[in-house]
């Protein structure tokens, strides 16, 4: 293929292949980044995005392969070359010390002195000043890290990477966190790099990030390289096709919602979270029958608190929740359970599953002292693995062996897992909170049909997602989180992502209930 | 080349039982080191410490007689520890079920047999309960169970001196108390076979009679009993299903509607009354009395060592604390048999046991080499 546009080769990878034990993470991928250009690494979970980029900024040495560097070929052993080289890399989780201001992270490591080892941290608020100045990364060198938004300290670490002379900037799946707003903010950013002829590497799989931003795209599926596009030239749906190695459908496919009668009814609830400050701050909400009720909001709004209460993980400090009627404030988890509100919980290897049980012991965490999995305390084995080899038929979990380890499977997996669990409980309100976190496009498709499958049959979903495509595209009625607080409810087929995304911020209009 | 044969090695000793037996070697190496440096023949030594526990049918009965309560605390450690609970208490649990053993084995006057079916059953449930203090202190007020299992050793320390000197209870001109009555006994035929008649009759059976030269009781029989019940009720029922979920992930359970805090009381009382009935053996089987314990006899802490050995499980747990029994039975006839001072001897066990206890340390070594290459699963 010939770049027309960019002809400055600045990174090649040649033929890498790595090989953990029998696992082949990347075979024979070649990547060709120019200078000037966005290049996004697109694959599905597992794909071998993370290891190729772990190659290049020299966490991993490959098995066979080379890397050239501006056409010099270069062993890159350990991350200190690769920055020697230019190379930066901003991971998706951030490394930085919250106690310390801005500068003094930037400068960790590399410190400017007076000599004699005082640190001149003068002229380092000075040089954050200037470069941020000149690529729009607009920090207050002064303020602490653990003051400033997510948004933010994204920033710092990209300013990190240029204060150490990258060249090439990997960003590791860079907009998981950030709201719509501060998505837009970062692709202008990135346009600002490259204008000065800064070559940056996405890793991601999120398409209309991809369409927005990247001019070449390499996809990769299971370790092997399958195609380097021209974004301008390719759909979507090619993107996700050739990622996938299917036809891939976007659009939620359901019909109209026939909400029924109330299922569950939250008044004025307050819950405190781990700080004791009062995370869920007086938050109503109705949830009907046969509807999925969107939560949409900023991480740390009071999303996991709220949950927690109404499944009795977390004590409600005042205020109620009724299920039909009934009062299940501060119920057990147990009785919670019981009385049919069934959750896909929001980190499923931590509350989800005992990773170490098999898969089916996993699919009877709920229900393993009831018949017939136990008689008179003793567990039935036997009945357990047949019903697990039902569900795991019936949720196309993989592997198919029901003693496997949970934590041998792939998160897409393990979530089927859970799905199979919960929704065989066949729950009045089924609770999923971030269902498709770190899954792939494959799997998403699938947890979403199994959430509007709940609803087609009556029951009352509430879906709490930190991806407003994902709340916007699932739900029937949204409503935003701030604060603790719902401070808007919107009808999803109105709904447009500006003004969701003011609310999420804490802006914009009050409509519906507060 | 080197890169092929190391992991050739590695599948080779794959398996937790490979590492054991790795560490087991290399453990005698480092004592051989240890004895050599100290001036003995580390071959010699190996040899009188070998034929001291199996050239004899009574060696083999005391290694075996010795192994008994370390399979029983090392039980308790496992149990809790499959919870996600580390029983350092087991020595306290194990002291109070010693005590109470005693004191029923004296004061109460029962039939045999239900005599000692009374005394276990009281044995164990003090030592459940002190057990489950720590238990309760954790659940209810989040205090450590290591902090609070070390404290309550003490405490059950001294609570054995105080009772033990007791008037009615402390045998004069002794530091010990009385023994308990033949009724509440576990070993095996202990007056017939010194009575002329038995020893008649154990004279044509030599290997029998050297058998019976050692102490030999019930206890091992009851320490497989014990192993076979804990596995069961870890494995084969809900409330081992609850614990091992609480073990595993207390997270995952307490959202399954396991009561988290209640599996880690239930837990820790089994774990106790485990230790307290490796006491109560001691006691019916080989002891008959407690003494004034000047320092922790060691029962309960080698216990933790047994469990580590015996990778937690109820089996596992039968071998290592045999293993065990054998290096504290033949380890000191070293002493005696090459005039070595006691603390080389004990170097040298605490060298084996070390090195036995860290297979995880070995495996990562020998995985280190090919780590960075990516031979191994090292993602």
């Amino acid at each position: 293929m010939t770049h027309s546009k960019f002809q400055e080769k600045v990174v090649e990878m040649k033929n890498i292949t790595k090989v953990f034990g029998n696992f082949v993470a990347n075979e024979n991928i070649n990547l060709t980044v120019h200078k000037g250009e966005v290049h996004a690494l697109l694959g599905e979970n597992g794909a071998g995005k993370s290891t190729l980029m772990n190659i290049l900024y020299g966490l991993y040495t490959p098995t066979s392969g080379e890397i050239f560097i501006k056409g010099q070929k270069i062993d890159i052993a350990n991350p200190n070359i690769a920055i020697k080289h230019g190379i930066g890399m901003v991971h998706q989780h951030f490394m930085l010390v919250e106690p310390f201001t801005v500068a003094e992270n930037i400068i960790l490591g590399m410190e400017t002195t007076k000599g004699l080892g005082v640190l001149d941290l003068k002229k380092a608020i000075n040089d954050v000043k200037q470069l941020s100045e000149k690529y729009g990364l607009h920090v207050d060198p002064e303020a602490k890290i653990e003051d400033i938004t997510v948004g933010m300290q994204q920033r710092v670490e990209i300013l990190k990477a240029l204060y150490r002379g990258a060249e090439i900037l990997i960003l590791d799946e860079p907009t998981a966190v950030l709201t719509p707003q501060e998505i837009h903010e970062l692709i202008q950013i990135i346009r600002n790099l490259t204008e000065e002829g800064k070559s940056i590497i996405i890793i991601t799989h999120k398409l209309k990030e991809i369409k927005m931003a990247a001019d070449y795209c390499t996809i990769i599926r299971r370790g092997k390289f399958i195609d380097t596009v021209d974004v301008s030239v390719t759909s979507e749906e090619d993107l996700a096709s050739k990622m996938v190695g299917r036809e891939v459908s976007f659009a939620v496919d359901k019909v109209e919602a026939k909400p029924g009668k109330k299922v569950l009814s939250i008044d004025n609830i307050v819950v405190k979270d781990n700080r004791g400050i009062n995370a869920v701050d007086g938050l109503s909400l109705d949830i009907y029958g046969g509807e999925i009720l969107g939560i949409a909001g900023i991480d740390g709004n009071g999303q996991s608190e709220l949950i927690d209460g109404i499944t009795g993980l977390r004590k409600v400090e005042s205020g109620s929740i009724q299920l039909h009627g009934n009062d299940v404030t501060n119920k057990t988890p147990k009785e919670i359970i019981e009385r049919k509100i069934s959750t896909i919980p929001e980190d499923r290897q931590k509350r989800g599953l005992v990773l170490d049980f098999t898969i089916s012991e996993n699919m009877v965490l709920e229900n393993y002292h009831k018949k017939p999995f136990a008689k008179n305390g003793v567990l039935s084995h036997q009945k357990i693995k047949e019903f697990a080899k039902e569900l795991i038929e019936k949720f196309d979990v993989r592997p198919t062996n029901e003693n496997a380890k949970a934590r041998a499977l792939s998160g897409g997996n393990q979530q089927k897992v859970i799905i199979a669990r919960e929704v065989t409980n066949d729950p009045d309100l089924l609770i999923a909170a971030q269902p498709t976190r770190g899954l792939d496009v494959g799997a998403i498709e699938y947890v979403h049909k199994a959430l509007v499958e709940q609803r087609d049959k009556g029951k009352a979903v509430l879906l709490v997602s930190l991806e407003l495509d994902e709340v916007m595209n699932v739900s029937d009625r949204i409503a935003v989180i701030y604060e603790g607080k719902i401070v808007g409810i919107v009808d999803a087929k109105n709904a447009d992502e500006n003004t969701l995304g003011l609310m999420m911020a804490g802006g914009g209009e009050t409509h519906g209930q507060s | 080349m080197d890169k092929a044969k190391n992991s050739k090695l590695l599948s080779m000793f794959s398996g937790t039982f490979g590492f054991t037996i790795i560490s087991i070697l290399i453990g005698l190496g480092i004592g051989a080191i240890v004895l050599l440096i100290a001036g003995f023949n580390p071959i010699e030594a190996y040899g009188i410490m070998l034929s001291g526990v199996f050239s004899k049918p009574k060696y083999i009965a005391y290694a075996i007689i010795y192994a008994t309560p370390l399979i029983i605390t090392g039980l308790s450690v496992a149990f809790a520890f499959r919870t996600g609970l580390f029983n350092i208490g087991a020595e306290g649990q194990y002291i109070v079920g010693a005590l109470v053993a005693a004191l029923t084995g004296y004061f109460f006057n029962l039939p045999p047999f239900i005599h000692v079916i009374v005394v276990f059953l009281f044995a164990a449930t003090a030592a459940g309960l002190w057990g489950g203090i720590a238990g309760f202190l954790k659940a209810r007020f989040g205090v450590h169970e290591v902090i609070s299992t070390i404290m309550l050793n003490w405490i059950a320390l001294y609570l054995n001196n105080y009772v033990v000197n007791l008037n009615g209870f402390k045998k004069p001109q002794s530091e010990a108390s009385y023994e308990i009555l033949n009724t509440a006994n576990i070993s095996l035929l202990s007056e017939w076979k010194l009575s002329d008649a038995g020893r008649e009759w154990l004279s044509n059976f030599p290997f029998l009679a050297d058998l019976m030269r050692a102490p030999v009781n019930f206890g091992f029989m009851i320490a497989l009993l014990l192993a076979l019940i804990v596995w069961f009720i870890l494995n084969k029922t809900t409330l081992g299903y609850e614990l091992r979920a609480v073990g595993f992930n207390k997270y995952a359970a307490e959202y399954g509607g396991i009561g988290v805090k209640k599996s880690i009381i239930t837990s820790m009382v089994i774990a106790g009354a485990l230790a307290g009935l490796a006491g109560a053996v001691q006691v019916l089987g080989v002891t008959n009395k407690v003494a004034v314990l000047a320092a922790m006899e060691g029962y309960g802490f080698n216990g933790i060592a047994v469990s580590l050995i015996g990778a937690n499980t109820a089996f596992g747990n039968v071998f290592a604390g045999l293993l065990f029994g054998a290096l504290n039975y033949g380890g000191p006839k070293i002493q005696s048999g090459l005039q070595a001072p006691s603390e080389v001897v004990d170097i040298v066990i605490g060298t084996i046991v070390f090195f036995i206890a860290i297979p995880g340390f070995i495996k990562m070594l020998l995985t280190l080499r090919s780590k960075k290459r990516g031979d191994t699963n090292g993602r």
